[in-house]
């Protein structure tokens, strides 16, 4: 799920000068040890109802009690987002539903906890955060009868509260993403802040992490229009889809003389379209009021300085780290793949200890898939088997064989391992002899590499590997054929 | 357990009328009498429980002042207490005192109404923090009392089940919402009790009852486990015969709870010992804005009160508090606005009543029509448009400025003075029936309370004689946040001089 390698499958370009202007909100359940508001353990996928009480339940005259460690996260969140952290205030949310048990979700209103942030993409594209804030997650209710699979029309429902109470943030955009594919780079460059501060787990498919995407169109330069709201979109992939549908379907109603309501719409994912959940006139009137029974939130500057000094580097920084290490584009699938594995530092280690770096990155980005940020493999063995390669001491085949022996091992002195196999690359002269064997050899496929078809090059390349028994390197028999054919032609 | 009938099914008792005049509060044993019997031995846990269970056996059908009688658990518990003492060991500072709690505080197991129709059999899973502090104190629990229904009125009429009569005269109401509990301390039903107190709803029936009751500095007590009316006003707070008994019972309950993120973080304040200091040298103000409408004979017995503190050597201040008669109108905005949302719980989902329908939201309105009675839903009602969108800033948020207004005054005035004193009440018990078609008219009673609740300062009502057709009278002592010390000075010398 990297940036830069996700190709731009989907992404469209829209007809006749209408540009998309998109703002995402994405709530995040806190990895916290317990409840926003209660000591009942914060955990996904246990029993129904077991990680319950008075307080998660609404039980009258159970009251809230802030939990000091998700707003600690909230604040490492906020902080790794660029975000101003000020005194906040939590105010209820009024509304009836069967999950929400005190019919009130104690949420941040006009006094967010983070404000003001932004998040880099891609092409030094920054995108606005206006808030990152404090809420309780709802309970799970599931529907049953009916064909909607929506509590109207079923025949009966039931609850689940574990998730009741469970610590959210919700980060709020600005309106300046203006194509899917950043809207795709944003979910993915935010998950994996959220990973590097530890402040969740981030999983779309788990529910850890939701997104809901606002999208409006507009003739470059002219004011927003009318947005709609998108929910119910719970992949990267669905991002993408959702936005580019809802798009075309609001310029196809303007073009058609249309005029776009605003509305919550619903992502369909099976038939790939979205359709309208509830228009903004039968929206609840939340009935917004400050918590009585909370209290002002207001981190002293002890608390804020002593968590922006815990942060750990982010991964745009270990990025450009590693980028630079390796000579590598920051914006490369490589860097982002293995930033993401968190094993730039395995690959840093591979360059203190004498290594290769731009090898040990391709190496580290092609078989370390499954080893993890700290894989067993020395960093000292990785960097003599990037020497060797570099040196041509063994052919990229050779050096490929004995890394899969390095990877299955958990290590192996790479010289002693191509002794035992007998790999050493052919001197150059050894080579061309080699060469001029073959040419002999595979008269055909030479007489029509030297006419100009390309693909003898390759029966050809090929019949030399065989014949050195894969000591050559296929890098340097391709360059000699290609001069081979230049003298003769001449 | 019992539980006592309607008093729809009794009618009036000429009898209890005929009892009244025979009652006062000195019939009584003070809860710091009955400790220390027991202590020494003088007497029983048990014995002193029976005799409060006679006495209910006695009356109770009259005043119907309990939902709950736990004789059972009471029973048990005095035993228990009774074989600790004898081994020796130390059961707390309340150890045997039979004490009533409003029917508003989760106990565990017990069922907990608030007097509504929608929590009938409702039994909590915990306990509220004051009822763990009032148990590890050695207090014997007989039972739950009634109460307007989720604590909205001022009479006790609005219960689901019935009314409760003052004992004083049962043709008359105990006032409200705790009138529950300001009578079972007035008919000697238990040795002390308490309320909840959100506009006055601790003083002004404890002024009815002619008994002592106290709302404690907001944050001074515990809320955990008190069913909600109106969070940023409810306060817990102690009813008795004594102002000696009201210090220590408020010494019990209060300190900080970690349950609690409103409550003050320190421990109880010292209030015995505040008990005999006198008021010499104090400042007590005098409103000389006060709203009208009070009966002539409460307003002397006001005048009375000063006297005697003037005598005790304490200096008269006048002050002015002219936002006062706005607390009224600003409470009923916060105090609905709050309870539209503390009340939205109550929808059949998880526990409570449940009136079956067709949907989710026929199955919710089913319910709530059912389960509340007129004054809860009027509440609802009011609170839901005060905080609607379009109207929050003229009403709510209107409230709010003059809620911060009136601490504002408050604050002006105890620069100037220690305590205010004022009616609790202005009126005395009035009969059954004569305020309930007018609901602004009822709304009054509270006039005097109201403010410090909005101000989150401290107040308590002390017994002061008697007024019209020879009832009870309280004077308010009103003192600023956490002057719960001068507060008790001055309420202990009032005492002395009745």
């Amino acid at each position: 799920m990297s940036n830069a390698s996700s190709a731009p499958t989907h992404s469209t370009t829209l007809p006749n000068g209408w540009e998309m202007v998109i703002g995402l909100e994405v709530h995040v359940e806190l990895d916290t040890k317990t409840k926003l508001f209660s000591a009942s353990p914060n955990r996904f996928g246990d029993e129904p109802n077991t990680n319950i009480d008075p307080v998660t339940l609404g039980l009258p005259g159970a009251l809230p009690v802030l939990n000091r460690h998700a707003v600690e996260l909230a604040m490492r969140l906020g902080l790794a987002l660029n975000c101003t952290v000020q005194p906040s205030t939590f105010h209820r949310k009024n509304y009836f539903y069967p999950d929400l048990s005190k019919a009130y979700q104690i949420t941040q209103y006009d006094q967010p906890l983070n404000v003001d942030g932004y998040l880099m993409l891609p092409g030094d594209i920054r995108i606005g955060i206006e808030r990152a804030h404090l809420e309780e997650d709802t309970g799970k209710s599931t529907h049953f009868g009916g064909s909607s699979g929506r509590i109207h029309g079923s025949d009966y429902s039931l609850v689940d509260f574990n998730r009741a109470g469970v610590p959210l943030v919700e980060i709020v955009s600005r309106p300046d993403i203006r194509t899917s594919d950043q809207a795709r780079q944003y979910v993915s460059e935010l998950r994996a802040i959220l990973l590097a501060v530890g402040a969740s787990d981030a999983k779309m498919e788990e529910g850890s992490m939701r997104v809901d995407v606002n999208v409006s169109v507009r003739q470059a330069g002219e004011p927003y229009g009318t947005r709609c709201e998108i929910k119910n979109v719970n992949s990267v992939r669905a991002v993408g889809k959702a936005i580019e549908y809802e798009a075309r379907r609001q310029v196809d109603l303007v073009e058609s003389g249309g005029v776009i309501r605003q509305e919550t719409r619903h992502w369909d994912d099976a038939e790939g379209r979205t359709h309208t959940l509830r228009t903004k006139e039968d929206a609840d009137d939340y009935r917004y009021f400050l918590e009585p029974d909370l209290v002002l939130l207001d981190p002293d500057q002890e608390w804020i300085d002593s968590v922006r000094e815990s942060l750990p580097m982010l991964p745009a920084a270990r990025r450009e780290r590693l980028a630079q290490a390796t000579g590598s584009d920051k914006e490369s699938e490589a860097i982002y793949v293995v930033v993401e594995r968190g094993q730039d530092d395995y690959v840093l280690s591979v360059a203190l200890s004498g290594g290769d770096a731009s090898r040990a990155l391709v190496y580290v980005q092609q078989s370390f898939a499954d080893a993890g940020p700290s894989p067993r493999v020395p960093a000292k063995d990785l960097a003599v088997l990037t020497v060797l390669e570099r040196d041509a001491k063994v052919t990229s085949t050779q050096a490929k064989t004995i890394l899969a022996e390095i990877v299955a091992k958990g290590g192996g002195d790479p010289v002693a391992i191509a002794d035992a196999k007998g790999f050493h690359a052919l001197d150059s002269s050894a080579l061309s002899d080699l060469v001029d064997v073959v040419i002999a050899d595979q008269g055909e496929a030479w007489a029509k590499y030297c006419g100009g078809e390309e693909k003898a090059l390759g029966a050809l390349v090929g019949a030399v590997m065989k014949t050195s028994k894969g000591k050559a390197d296929g890098k340097a028999v391709t360059a000699l054929l290609q001069d081979r054919r230049k003298s003769n032609i001449e | 357990m019992l539980r006592p009938r309607k008093m729809a099914d009794f009618g009036y008792h000429r009898q209890s009328v005929l009892m009244s005049n025979e009652m006062s509060n000195s019939s009584f044993p003070t809860v710091i009498e009955l400790v220390t019997d027991i202590r020494q031995g003088a007497t029983t846990a048990s014995a002193v429980l029976e005799s409060h269970l006679s006495r209910i056996d006695l009356r109770e059908r009259d005043i119907h002042a309990f939902n709950v009688v736990t004789v059972e658990k009471a029973r048990e518990t005095a035993a228990r207490i009774d074989s600790d003492i004898a081994a020796g060991i130390n059961c707390g500072p309340l150890a045997g005192v039979p004490i009533a709690l409003k029917d508003n505080m989760c106990t565990r197991g017990v069922p907990t109404t608030c007097s509504s129709k929608i929590l009938e059999g409702w039994k909590p899973p915990y306990d509220a923090t004051v009822v763990t502090r009032l148990q590890q104190a050695g207090a014997v629990i007989v039972g739950k009392t009634n109460l307007d229904e989720f604590a909205m009125g001022s009479s006790t009429e609005n219960s689901a089940f019935g009314p409760t009569r003052n004992p004083f005269d049962t043709s008359r109401v105990p006032g409200g919402s705790s009138g529950g509990s300001a009578a079972a301390v007035a008919a000697g039903f238990a040795a002390a009790s308490f309320g909840s107190d959100t506009g006055g709803s601790i003083r002004q029936p404890a002024a009815l009852c002619g008994v002592v009751g106290v709302k404690p500095t907001y944050g001074l007590v515990s809320r955990y486990g008190l069913i909600a009316f109106a969070s940023s006003l409810d306060q817990i707070g102690p009813f008795s015969h004594s102002v000696a008994d009201a210090a220590l019972l408020l010494e019990v309950i209060a300190g900080h709870d970690p349950l609690d993120s409103t409550s003050i973080p320190q421990s109880a304040p010292s209030l015995q010992s505040a008990l005999s200091q006198g008021v010499k040298g104090m400042r007590i103000g005098r409103i000389v804005d006060l709203p009208e409408g009070s009966e002539p004979e409460v307003l002397a017995r006001v005048d009375v009160a000063f006297e005697a503190l003037k005598s005790a050597g304490a200096t008269i201040v006048d002050v002015t508090l002219p936002s006062l008669s706005f607390g009224l109108t600003a409470y009923y905005l916060i105090a609905p606005a709050e309870a539209s949302s503390n009340l939205a719980r109550y929808d059949g989902v998880r526990y409570g009543l449940r009136v079956d329908a067709e949907d989710i939201n026929a199955m919710y309105g089913a319910t709530r029509g059912a389960g509340f009675g007129d004054e809860v839903k009027r509440r609802i009602m009011l609170g839901t448009y005060a905080l609607s969108a379009g109207y929050y800033d003229a009403y709510y948020g209107k409230a709010l400025k003059v809620r911060r207004v009136i601490a504002d005054d408050f604050a002006r005035a105890y620069s100037t003075c220690d305590v205010i004193l004022s009616p609790t009440s202005p009126t005395v018990a009035f009969p059954f029936g004569s305020k309930t078609n007018d609901p602004l008219t009822m709304y009054l009673c509270d006039v005097f309370t109201i403010p410090s609740n909005l101000s989150g300062d401290a107040a308590m009502s002390v017994p002061f004689g008697t007024g019209a057709h020879g009832l009870p009278v309280g004077v308010q002592v009103l003192a600023p946040a956490l002057g719960e010390q001068p507060m008790f000075r001055v309420a202990a010398e009032l005492e002395r001089a009745l």
